[in-house]
């Protein structure tokens, strides 16, 4: 049986989020910032209409629209991302095998489901925005390529009305026509340039475009692009997630930090939470680099630098991976400088139940592993923070500026959404 | 007092000795007579919530709906996935407001009517922005 995918990617997705629980914002020039409120992550359709660009920085935001003309919301990833959980396990019912691209995005297996795809498409459309209240858009096609393909069409063309099922190849052939080949998934600036010299401008071209030299020129995964745009599917469906290399936990700096101690602190916290994810997600690392740096956009002294430690036993454990950071720390830090930002990067990551110890290791591991659980314990069913390392510090004046977040809606008790009675 | 080894054995490997594997706790002493009649817990997460991924939690200021139960400051477990009917509470959205009221709907009208004779009812025609957000399933009411 012929192969088909569906694409389903959500509208906008933060700002849809915060139109679930204040429906005023409806039809308003809405934008969502990112991490310390510095630049713009997500806007409205109204608020793109006003020619906000993607990714501008925030303060930039007030030349270029009056104040009172636009809400600007911080990033409430707590409300999105158990927004974007419920979005996919509302889809779960439409498709015996399901891929989670992104937090807003997902590829469905409808290989043999419906026999009207339009139709089924929308009923898909339709039940994710009753059930969660997100908009989406779905695109069909018999490769992954296609239904990307397909997902931009729905997005842009209004007659579509959000769904656009390209199954037969009449339809393939003028949907290819009409889109840019650096449109295409996978195709980026140095493809485009390198299409181009070749006189292939359009996705259509491409799918035309001679094997030999696409796969001279563009390696494997030229071919199987061309190949997908060709209606032949050569990516599959990811069903398991990809064994992580690497956690990194790193973020700029509500304000800058000139002492030491605050230093301790804010690597202490990015440690904590990197040893969190490897907890949960079962995995020891046998190598931690911290770095921080100076903010280069301003004109000020600039120092930036980065250590990397090699475990002498494979770790996850908290106290273990801060002794180690906060070790770091201390011999690359210089006073006198204004820092931006840090983090902590764990490597040479490996299953917790394969750790190698060594001959003069004494640390009693199997008591610090009940430790870690009972912490996370604590933790998961009494909130995030709860019980932390004191290396973090209890009032840490560095955080993240977050002055416009929304209230965590779906998962604090305390943040409810409130209706009139 | 040190222990010393005295002797180490190899293990035998060509004599086999088998045992059964019991797939039930087996415990010591009596059987329980409750054993041929055990059913799962009680858990109240199953029991009011159907659709997990549509149900939301909202509180309540105001008292338009106390003859319903709903007084001000209650929890309301409102389910999205449910198609609203005649009489249920529902969770509407009303020029852009939240707001908790029984829905009437006969031959194509609406309206939108309080459990609370103090207040009005609320027919809904073109000039009101109107959708339903949830129907709400059940109220917590601390006492």
């Amino acid at each position: 049986m012929a192969s088909l995918f569906a694409l389903v990617d959500c509208n906008n997705f933060y700002v849809s989020c915060e139109r679930v629980f204040q429906p005023a914002l409806d039809g308003k020039p809405v934008v969502v910032l990112s991490n310390n409120d510095g630049c713009i992550i997500a806007r409205s359709e109204e608020a793109k209409a006003l020619g906000i660009p993607m990714g501008l920085p925030a303060f930039q935001l007030e030349q270029l629209v009056p104040v009172q003309d636009i809400e600007v919301y911080s990033s409430n990833y707590a409300l999105y991302g158990d927004m974007s959980a419920r979005v996919m396990a509302t889809l779960t019912q439409f498709a015996p095998e399901m891929e989670i691209y992104s937090i807003d995005e997902a590829f469905l297996n409808l290989t043999g489901v419906a026999h009207d795809l339009t139709a089924y498409g929308r009923r898909i459309r339709l039940t994710v925005k009753r059930w969660t209240g997100i908009p989406t858009c779905i695109g069909i096609g018999p490769t992954k390529t296609l239904a990307k393909l397909a997902n931009r069409l729905a997005k842009h063309c209004a007659e579509a009305a959000g769904v656009v099922a390209l199954t037969t190849l009449p339809q393939h052939d003028e949907a290819l026509a009409a889109l840019p080949v650096n449109e295409v998934w996978g195709i980026g600036p140095s493809a485009t340039r390198l299409l181009k010299s070749r006189h292939i401008t359009t996705a259509l071209q491409l799918r035309q475009a001679d094997d030999r030299w696409i796969r001279q020129r563009l390696g494997v995964v030229g071919r199987r692009i061309v190949w997908e745009l060709r209606g032949i599917s050569c990516l599959p469906l990811a069903l398991c997630p990809v064994p992580r290399q690497s956690v990194t936990v790193s973020r700029s700096f509500g304000r800058p930090i000139t002492c030491l101690a605050e230093m301790h602190e804010a690597v202490a916290t990015y440690t904590s939470r990197a040893a969190e994810k490897l907890r949960r997600e079962r995995l020891l690392a046998g190598r931690l680099t911290v770095f921080l740096s100076t903010n280069r956009f301003r004109d000020e002294p600039q120092y930036d630098n980065a250590i990397t430690l090699t475990l002498p036993v494979s770790s996850n454990d908290t106290a273990e991976l801060l002794t180690h950071a906060l070790r770091g720390i201390d011999r690359i830090f210089k006073d006198g400088y204004h820092y931006k930002k840090a983090g902590v990067l764990l490597t040479n990551l490996g299953p917790a139940h394969q750790v190698q110890r060594h001959l003069f290791d004494t640390k009693d591991r199997a008591r610090s592993q009940r430790l870690m659980q009972a912490l996370d314990q604590v933790n998961t069913q009494m909130g995030a923070g709860t019980l932390r390392y004191a290396a973090v510090g209890l009032q840490p004046r560095w955080h993240r500026r977050c002055a416009r977040r929304s209230p965590r809606y779906t998962t604090n008790w305390k943040e409810l959404v409130v209706v009139r009675g | 007092m040190t222990t010393r080894v005295e002797r180490v054995h190899a293990p035998d490997r060509f004599v086999t000795c088998r045992r059964p594997l019991f797939l039930m706790p087996v415990s010591a002493g009596f059987p329980s007579p409750a054993d041929d009649y055990l059913e799962g817990k009680l858990d109240l997460n199953q029991h009011l919530i159907k659709h997990p991924e549509a149900t939301f939690f909202v509180r309540v200021t105001g008292d338009s709906m106390i003859d319903a139960g709903i007084h001000s400051g209650d929890l309301l477990i409102v389910d999205r996935a449910l198609e609203p009917s005649h009489k249920s509470v529902v969770v509407a959205v009303i020029n852009g407001e939240l707001t908790v009221k029984r829905l009437y709907t006969r031959n194509g009208k609406v309206c939108l009517v309080p459990d609370n004779a103090q207040y009005p009812s609320l027919p809904i025609h073109d000039a009101i922005t109107f959708e339903i957000w949830g129907v709400v399933t059940a109220v917590f009411h601390p006492v």
